[in-house]
């Protein structure tokens, strides 16, 4: 890697995650929402912008920016205005340690799994402050209800994580991917060692909790449109809205690259090497691919099952998800120690 | 500076590039959107008809309880997360004090359980 002073390479990796983050979110928009659903729907989708309707997303965008942007009366303006922008920020920020090849990364944090959850966490209180601040009972009761769902699918989510944590022996993000690439298989180290294989459980209980997170069907009652119409998002318009939606296909992008990360060996691609050029070059085309296998699977079970009811899905996160998790950790930990 | 304080410079440079761009955004907008007042528009949205009462109303947050769960549980996992980075070190020792540390608080879980807290009432 070219040595750089530090403020080049800052603003290098600025320009990058700046660039990434919303094409990321585009792409899964245009690929999964309009396309993927579409034809599991018998239909085509957008057709008319662009080869295929790819530039539909920016269409929309563009449509977004010219929209007025309404408060409503007795809102609580300030608070309203903020809380899109708590959303975007706190999704932002998750890309910080999520590396795309040995030197790529904005910042190799030694915490970095858990910083990547706690920072995740944070755009529950923009959700809260949006339907709080919109004076509407659709809103106030769709951020009540993401607010209970979110902390209570925050548990299973950061103790899925745990049994990772205790294969890899760290927190960071880098040093998990290099784990996995290091690890044999029953003295087999051709492929590494996807924690898939040995931390399937874990992995179940991630991709269900972040389902869960990212508030998509069957976990969508914060924003269920045939009750809530949408939720806390209801009195937003123009360019807030799109802050929102925005922030939801961010978020999935994001939690799809930790999956990718911490169950499918991030930018690790057998035979590539953990180092050097070429694990460098390929390791941000590795990332994507499976990044957008984990964001298939997110949205085809979006796309595919009905919505659960408030009090089916408090069951199951705390009945279920989070004794499973606890018992994962507990064998894995003996099985780490026995051998 | 130092590697460990230069990291979280990163992260914070991050968090003040993501709010530029936010807000440059938004600047842009306000640039470019129309602006036509209509006392009609800003009328909280109530499926169509003029909203009764408040939106601030009372409803009754049936999942506080789960609230209280959840911090408990939230430090469980604070606590969890070192004691798996050092798992490797700390062997059977260390093995055995969280099996039990895991186990109180899932009595805890159980103990809610059984109270009904988990219920959907």
């Amino acid at each position: 890697m070219l040595a750089l002073s530090y403020p080049v390479e800052t603003a290098i990796k600025m320009g990058a995650v700046l660039a990434v983050i919303p094409v990321g979110a585009l792409i899964l928009v245009y690929v999964f929402l309009f396309k993927m659903m579409s034809h599991m729907q018998s239909r085509l989708g957008p057709m008319e912008a662009g080869f295929h309707g790819t530039l539909q997303p920016v269409v929309e965008g563009v449509k977004f920016l010219q929209k007025e942007d309404l408060i409503p009366n007795g809102a609580d303006r300030r608070i309203f205005a903020l809380a899109p922008l708590v959303v975007i920020i706190a999704t932002f920020l998750i890309y910080a340690v999520i590396p795309a090849g040995p030197d790529l990364v904005i910042s190799n944090l030694d915490v970095g799994v858990f910083y990547a959850l706690a920072v995740g966490s944070l755009s529950v209180l923009g959700v809260l402050m949006a339907g709080w601040a919109s004076a509407n009972k659709y809103s106030l009761l769709g951020s009540l209800r993401a607010a209970g769902q979110l902390i209570a699918y925050e548990l299973p989510l950061v103790l899925a994580v745990v049994g990772v944590v205790i294969q890899a022996g760290t927190m960071s993000l880098s040093g998990i991917v290099e784990a996995q690439a290091e690890g044999e298989i029953f003295g087999f180290g051709g492929i590494g060692n996807p924690y898939i294989l040995t931390q399937f459980i874990g992995f179940a209980l991630f991709v269900v909790s972040s389902q869960a997170e990212l508030t998509q069907a069957p976990f969508d009652m914060p924003i269920a449109e045939s009750e809530l119409v949408a939720g806390y998002m209801t009195e937003y318009s123009g360019f807030r809205f799109l802050f929102f939606f925005i922030g939801e296909f961010a978020t999935a992008f994001a939690l799809s690259a930790i999956a990718a990360t911490l169950f499918l060996g991030g930018w690790y691609f057998p035979g590539l090497g953990t180092d050097g050029a070429l694990a460098n070059l390929a390791g941000p085309i590795v990332l994507m691919g499976k990044i957008m296998l984990m964001a298939f699977f997110i949205f085809w079970m979006r796309f595919t099952y009905p919505r659960l009811r408030e009090d089916q899905l408090q069951t199951f996160a705390w009945k279920w998800l989070i004794p499973i998790s606890l018992v994962n950790i507990a064998v894995t930990g003996v099985l780490k120690v026995a051998f | 500076m130092s590697d460990f304080l230069r990291s979280y410079l990163t992260v914070a440079i991050l968090g003040g590039a993501a709010f530029l761009l936010v807000g440059g955004l938004l600047g842009l907008g306000r640039l470019i959107r129309p602006r036509r007042p209509q006392p009609q528009k800003y009328i909280p949205y109530e499926s169509g008809v003029d909203p009764v009462g408040t939106g601030w109303s009372q409803s009754q947050i049936r999942y506080y309880v789960f609230a209280l769960l959840f911090v408990l549980f939230d430090v469980e996992a604070v606590f969890i997360f070192p004691w798996a980075v050092r798992l490797e070190e700390l062997a059977l020792f260390g093995l055995v004090e969280m099996i039990v540390f895991i186990v109180i608080l899932a009595l805890g879980l159980v103990y809610a359980w059984r109270k009904g807290v988990l219920r959907w009432v």
